[in-house]
C-alpha cells in the first residue's frame, strides 16, 4: 500500500484516535502513515454487529414467549455465551443452563439474582422484568 | 499530561504488544528496537484457520502467533530477562502493580477490552488479549500507554482491575510483566543473530507447520471453504464468515494486509544488520501479498454488503487467497534460503 492509498474513511476508531499503516514510497521504502479508518473494515464490524443484534432480538421473543428466562437476554446483550458467563459468575454451566429455563429462574435465591444483575449492570427488578418500563422506577 | 515518577515516552504503533514490547525495552534502554524489528524477531507473522473451533460463531482465524510470543522471543534474543506473573489475588495484583509504578517502573499489562473504558464501544468485544503499559499513578487515577491511542489515557483503579480480571478465553488474570530494569544496548552482532533467529523461526512456522490448516498452506485451506461456504452455510452466515476474516485481517493491530506490511517494513529494517540486498526484494514481494490481502477484503466486502452474491463471486473470493497462498510460498522459500546462507 502507498501513503496516499491509506483509506480516510470514517471508522468506529477514528473517532478516538487515528490508526498506525504501514505505506511504501515510490521506491519501495517503508515509512507509517495514519489512517481514520476504512469502508472496507467498518462494513465488516457493521456485519458482526448486525449478528450480535439479531441474537439480542431473538433472545427477546425467546423471553417474551416463555421460552427463556431474561438470564438469556442479557447474557446476549453483554455479548457473553456460556463459557463466558460461567467464568464471570463461578457457576457451573449446567446451573446457568438451569437459570436459562423460566422455571429455574423463578427458583434462583436472591443472592444469585443479585449476581447476575450486578454482572449484566441492571437492577434485579429490571433483570427480572426487563421489557417492563412502564413499571420501572 | 504530567508524569511524576517516570519519564516514559509513549510510543503509538500499530500492534498492541509490538508496540509494547517496543516501548518498554526502549524506556529501559534498548533504542536499537522499532516495532517491525520487534515484530520480526518476534516471529509474528503467521496464519491459521482452526477447523472444528468458533469465534463469536464465526471461523477461528489469526494472522500472527499466540499472545505473549512477540515480547518473549524478542527479549530472549536481545538477553533481556523477563518478569510475567499471574494473581490469584486481585488485591495482591493491583499493590504489586503500585508498587512498580511508584518506583518509576512503567509495567505492561495484559487486558480484556470488553470494559475497556476509553474504547469506542463498536470495539469492545469479549477479546482478553489486548496489552497496554501502566505508566504513573496519581491519586486513584492510572496513567496508561496504550500502543493503539495517540497519546496517554487514564483509568482509575476499579476500572483498572476490572480489565485486569477479565473472564473468558486467554482471561489475563491479572497478568503483569516486564523486561529487567538498565539494560545494555544489544551489539549489531546481537541484532542481527535475533533477526535471523526470528526469520528462521517464522519460516519453520509458515511452511512447516504440520497440517493443512496452519502457514501458507492454511490460508489456501481457507480459500478452499471459502468456495464452499455459499451452498454450506447459506448466504447470511457466509457474509458473516467472510466479515469475520477481514475484520482479523485489518482490524487495529495488523498495520493492514494482515501484518504483511509490518512483515515488509522488517525485512528492510533488518537490512543495516544483515547486509544482504535480496531482503529489498522480499520486502516487495510481501508489500505485495499485502496489497492481495486488501483487494481480497475488498471483494469480500462486496459480498458482505450485498453487492456481490454468486457463486463465482465466492469463487472468485476463494481463489484469491489460494493465489496468495501460493505467492507467500514462494517469499518465505526464498528468505529461508537466504538467511540459510548467512552465517
Amino acid at each position: 500500500m502507498k501513503k496516499e492509498e491509506i483509506p480516510q474513511d470514517n471508522g468506529a476508531l477514528g473517532k478516538i484516535a487515528k490508526e498506525v499503516t504501514y505505506v511504501v514510497d515510490e521506491n519501495g521504502n517503508y515509512s507509517t502513515g495514519q489512517s481514520t479508518g476504512w469502508d472496507v473494515k467498518t462494513e465488516a464490524l457493521n456485519v458482526a454487529w448486525h449478528d450480535v443484534e439479531a441474537k439480542i432480538e431473538a433472545a427477546k421473543q425467546q423471553v417474551l414467549s416463555g421460552g427463556a428466562s431474561p438470564i438469556l437476554y442479557f447474557m446476549e446483550k453483554k455479548i457473553m455465551d456460556l463459557n463466558i458467563l460461567a467464568s464471570y459468575t463461578g457457576y457451573w454451566k449446567w446451573t446457568i443452563k438451569k437459570h436459562l429455563k423460566p422455571s429455574g429462574f423463578q427458583k434462583l435465591p436472591a443472592d444469585k439474582l443479585k449476581k447476575y444483575a450486578a454482572l449484566f449492570e441492571v437492577s434485579v427488578e429490571e433483570l427480572k422484568n426487563p421489557f417492563n418500563t412502564v413499571n420501572r422506577e | 499530561m504530567e508524569l511524576q515518577h517516570t519519564n516514559f515516552k509513549h510510543l503509538q504503533a500499530a500492534h498492541c504488544e509490538n508496540g509494547v514490547t517496543t516501548a518498554l525495552l526502549r524506556h529501559y534502554g534498548i533504542t536499537k528496537i522499532t516495532e517491525p524489528l520487534a515484530f520480526g524477531m518476534g516471529s509474528g507473522l503467521f496464519y491459521i484457520q482452526l477447523p472444528f473451533m468458533k469465534v463469536n460463531g464465526g471461523p477461528a482465524i489469526s494472522f500472527r502467533t499466540m499472545p505473549g510470543l512477540i515480547f518473549k522471543r524478542t527479549c530472549t534474543a536481545l538477553g533481556v530477562p523477563v518478569t510475567r506473573k499471574k494473581f490469584r489475588s486481585h488485591e495482591k495484583a493491583m499493590q504489586e502493580l503500585d508498587g512498580r509504578i511508584l518506583a518509576g517502573k512503567p509495567t505492561a499489562c495484559q487486558v480484556g477490552v470488553f470494559y475497556l473504558t476509553y474504547f469506542p464501544k463498536e470495539y469492545r468485544f469479549h477479546f482478553n488479549a489486548h496489552n497496554l503499559i501502566v505508566v504513573d499513578k496519581k491519586g486513584d487515577d492510572y496513567y496508561i500507554s496504550d500502543p493503539i491511542m495517540e497519546g496517554l489515557v487514564t483509568m482509575n483503579s476499579y476500572e483498572l482491575e476490572r480489565v485486569r480480571f477479565a473472564k473468558g478465553a486467554f482471561a489475563p488474570r491479572g497478568q503483569l510483566y516486564y523486561p529487567g530494569d538498565h539494560l545494555k544496548e544489544p551489539t549489531d552482532e546481537q541484532m542481527k543473530q535475533g533477526i535471523i533467529k526470528g526469520i528462521k523461526r517464522n519460516c519453520r512456522d509458515m511452511l512447516h507447520i504440520p497440517g493443512s490448516f496452519g502457514g501458507v498452506s492454511g490460508i489456501a485451506y481457507t480459500g478452499r471453504q471459502i468456495k464452499k461456504w455459499k451452498t454450506k452455510l447459506g448466504d447470511e452466515k457466509a457474509r458473516s464468515y467472510l466479515a469475520q476474516l477481514v475484520r482479523m485481517q485489518e482490524e487495529i493491530g495488523t498495520g493492514g494486509g494482515g501484518f504483511r506490511f509490518i512483515y515488509g517494513a522488517f525485512l528492510q529494517q533488518a537490512h543495516p544488520y544483515i547486509k544482504a540486498d535480496e531482503l529489498f526484494d522480499l520486502s516487495q514481494k510481501f508489500t505485495a501479498t499485502g496489497d492481495k490481502w486488501r483487494d481480497a477484503a475488498i471483494q469480500a466486502s462486496g459480498i458482505y454488503k450485498g453487492r456481490l452474491n454468486t457463486q463465482a463471486d465466492y469463487d472468485n473470493m476463494g481463489d484469491r487467497l489460494i493465489e496468495i497462498s501460493a505467492l507467500e510460498k514462494q517469499a518465505f522459500q526464498q528468505l529461508k534460503a537466504l538467511v540459510g546462507k548467512i552465517k
